[in-house]
């Protein structure tokens, strides 16, 4: 892991460049710096903790200079105890501070798993409201970085199949920067996983062309300052007729990429946040074009895809013209030298497409 | 910083290691010197009074379960009293907390709170503290900054450290309580949190409610290491052996680890070595020891006839002793005639408190 690593890390500090019309562009890591430095200055009680996050500013480089700006109190290094974090991080939140603990992989988070189910999403129900768990647990998921099986895995339907957890996932700076401010105010515990395959720039899922950069992308354009994407809110990443594309953080623009490149008029949703779901604007899609694709990185049984496939059968069952088709990673562990053959990637998404239209 | 004498925070973990002003022992020699605590007529009386109201409330709630009105798991604190009593007996209600695993019923009587409102927790009724939705085993008062009532084994000592983290991070000269059994001693995730109380040097007694049996698992059939207070002399925390029979002895103890706490010397580990009479839950046959066993702690280390004895030695008479029984009697009576008699809440709040946000 630790190529990828120092190669992220290659991309700097930087604090994001001017384009030409005077807009500030940021890849997705500064996006989430930017947020965490303008909660930490907004709100005291702000606390940014986790392995490696204070001294060292983070392996992915999303925490880098805050312990400098913040001091130590604000931002800072906890032993490599994911259980311990997490659990230490309810105990602050329930106390009234709002703790955004990182878990350094999502693959690393689930000694954690205790903690935010037992405790996190069920303090409050079971306290009848008297104690609130508010805090916002950020960790790099997702492969396409040749991570192998322990540093590529998407577990979010673990998550999202646990009533009292939110679990948002972003997929542009823009986004990711506007959806941490709401998650860390947000008083629900929330597992935001951050795809980091597209940290340094969209991914168009041909992994064999040359690399990116978020500067070419128009939602790399990230205000100053502060700004909230509320939670719960889809985006309709571009309008189409011929079909609805629903995706999250990587997909999204992989999704994107393919429907440009075989020019099909497919309409892409974005869906941003799980759990919130935006229902409405998948219900309003779907009946629009009449077909439904659903496509996400995770393993396919149990995964989120099986969820948003059962909620457009039993919502839009009549206006569907085909069956819906998933696109999904394979049930297998994350394979090392296979990545490509795991990850739903152009063809697969390309041929999938195809059939829906036939269909 | 509460602890401005000690300069380890979370803020400078790696302040110098090697620096070694610190006795693993000294707080058990001073305990040995002076194990018991001076109470006067009056707070002994006070402690008689509260142990003599958890014993009739669990006998009660015993009773009430028998009769089907508890349903579920119901864990008696019948025989440890003197470990809650002495303990909570020395804190500073206003800035202190406590947290504690699923036998929580003493602890929160400890506090005085209203036993009609916890009794109709058991019963799981509106009126219960936690409006029913928490039952036996997780209860809570922010008045109180009581923090639960939790029924999986070993993960409140995770929260207890957020708890002393956030009294720290707060300033507001605050410690937490946080109990756990023998059992939950061999939970990995209580040695991840001593290692960061230490590390940080939070405000926090760990208190080991060594009541000998782990479910139906003697200690020695599940410990390799037996003396629970040893147990933080890899972490560089103090340990303490208290008589958690003896609610002087406890109390005393209270009185030392609190000041060491307070003064900022850091987390200390107290043992109370205590027995409980009943089964583990309302279930448990309780074949895995001999009714001599349990006889003889009944009758020759029970901690409410110790301090009665003591009382009747310095002047009380039978009479006095007798009427307070009375009374107590009267208002667990009460308790569960309100637990028996209020209405179970309406169906609608099956789903309320499960997130903030609606959506």
């Amino acid at each position: 892991m630790s190529d990828v690593a120092d190669k992220q890390q290659g991309a700097k500090s930087r604090k994001g460049t001017k384009d030409a019309d005077g807009d500030r562009r940021l890849n997705m890591i500064e996006a989430i710096n930017d947020a965490l430095d303008i909660m930490l200055e907004r709100d005291p009680d702000v606390i940014i903790m986790g392995e490696d996050v204070g001294y060292f500013g983070g392996v992915f480089r999303a925490t880098a200079h805050l312990q400098e700006k913040h001091g130590k109190t604000r931002v800072f290094d906890t032993p490599i105890s994911e259980c311990g974090i997490i659990g230490v991080a309810v105990g602050m939140g329930a106390y009234g501070l709002r703790p955004v603990p990182e878990i350094q992989f999502a693959d690393y988070i689930y000694p954690g798993l205790d903690q935010l189910i037992s405790e996190a999403a069920r303090l409050r129900y079971r306290s009848a409201a008297e104690y609130i768990a508010p805090l916002t647990v950020r960790s790099p998921f997702g492969g396409g970085i040749f991570g192998g099986q322990t540093h590529s895995q998407s577990p979010e339907s673990i998550f999202t199949h646990v009533a009292g957890l939110k679990t948002v996932i972003p997929s542009t700076p823009h986004d990711a920067k506007g959806l941490l401010i709401a998650a860390i105010e947000d008083n629900d515990p929330v597992i935001f996983f951050e795809p980091k395959r597209i940290y340094n720039g969209p991914f168009s899922g041909y992994y064999d062309r040359p690399v990116q950069s978020w500067a070419k992308h128009a939602d790399s354009v990230v205000p100053e300052g502060y700004y909230r994407i509320p939670l719960g809110k889809a985006r309709t990443v571009r309008e189409g007729t011929q079909m609805t594309v629903l995706a999250y953080g990587t997909m999204v623009h992989v999704a994107e990429a393919v429907a440009r490149e075989k020019n099909i008029d497919a309409e892409i949703l974005d869906l941003r946040t799980l759990v919130p779901l935006d229902i409405k604007a998948v219900e309003k899609s779907v009946e629009k074009t009449g077909k439904c694709m659903i496509v996400h990185e995770a393993t396919r049984t149990s995964g989120f895809g099986a969820e948003l496939s059962a909620l457009v059968q039993e919502r839009c069952f009549y206006h569907l013209e085909a069956p819906i088709e998933r696109v999904t990673g394979f049930d297998t562990p994350y394979p090392h030298s296979l990545e490509w053959a795991y990850f739903p990637g152009p063809i697969r998404i390309g041929e999938a497409m195809d059939k829906l239209l036939e269909g | 910083m509460a602890n401005a004498k000690a300069e380890k925070t979370a803020a400078n973990a790696n302040a110098n290691p090697a620096e070694d002003d610190f006795s693993l022992r000294s707080l058990q020699e001073a305990h040995q010197d002076k194990p018991r605590f001076d109470a006067s007529e009056e707070q002994m009386l006070d402690f008689y009074r509260q142990m003599l109201l958890i014993r009739r409330f669990e006998e009660k709630a015993g009773q009430l379960y028998g009769l089907g009105l508890i349903g579920g798991f119901c864990h008696l604190y019948i025989g440890q009293e003197a470990v809650a009593i002495g303990l909570q007996s020395a804190l500073d209600n206003d800035r202190d907390s406590v947290i504690t695993g699923y036998r929580d019923h003493g602890h929160m009587l400890a506090y005085g709170i209203d036993p009609k409102v916890i009794m109709a927790e058991l019963t799981g009724r509106a009126a219960g503290i936690s409006k029913g939705k928490g039952g036996s085993m997780h209860m809570f008062s922010t008045e109180h900054k009581f923090y639960g009532g939790h029924g999986i084994v070993g993960a409140q000592v995770a929260l207890g450290g957020g708890l002393a983290l956030a009294h720290q991070y707060n300033d507001d000269g605050g410690l937490c309580l946080a109990y756990f059994g023998d059992g939950a001693a061999n939970q990995g995730q209580v040695y991840e949190t001593m290692n960061m109380a230490s590390l940080w040097n939070l405000p926090i007694v760990f208190v080991v409610e060594n009541n000998q049996y782990a479910m139906g698992t003697a200690v020695n059939r599940s410990s390799a290491e037996t003396e629970f207070y040893r147990r933080g002399t890899a972490f560089r925390i103090p340990g303490m052996d208290v008589n958690g029979m003896d609610v002087l002895e406890v109390r005393g103890a209270a009185e030392i680890a609190f000041d060491h706490v307070r003064q900022g010397g850091g987390p200390v580990l107290m043992e109370c070595n205590t027995y409980r009479y009943r089964g583990h839950s309302m279930s448990d046959p309780a074949k895995y020891r001999t009714r001599e066993e349990v006889q003889g702690y009944r009758d020759t280390k029970d901690p409410i006839e110790a301090i009665k004895k003591t009382l009747m030695e310095k002047g009380k008479s039978e009479d006095d002793l007798k009427a307070i029984d009375k009374d107590i009697r009267k208002i667990v009576a009460e308790a569960a005639d309100f637990a028996e008699n209020s209405p179970e809440p309406e169906a609608a709040e099956l789903y309320t408190d499960v997130l903030v946000g609606e959506y």
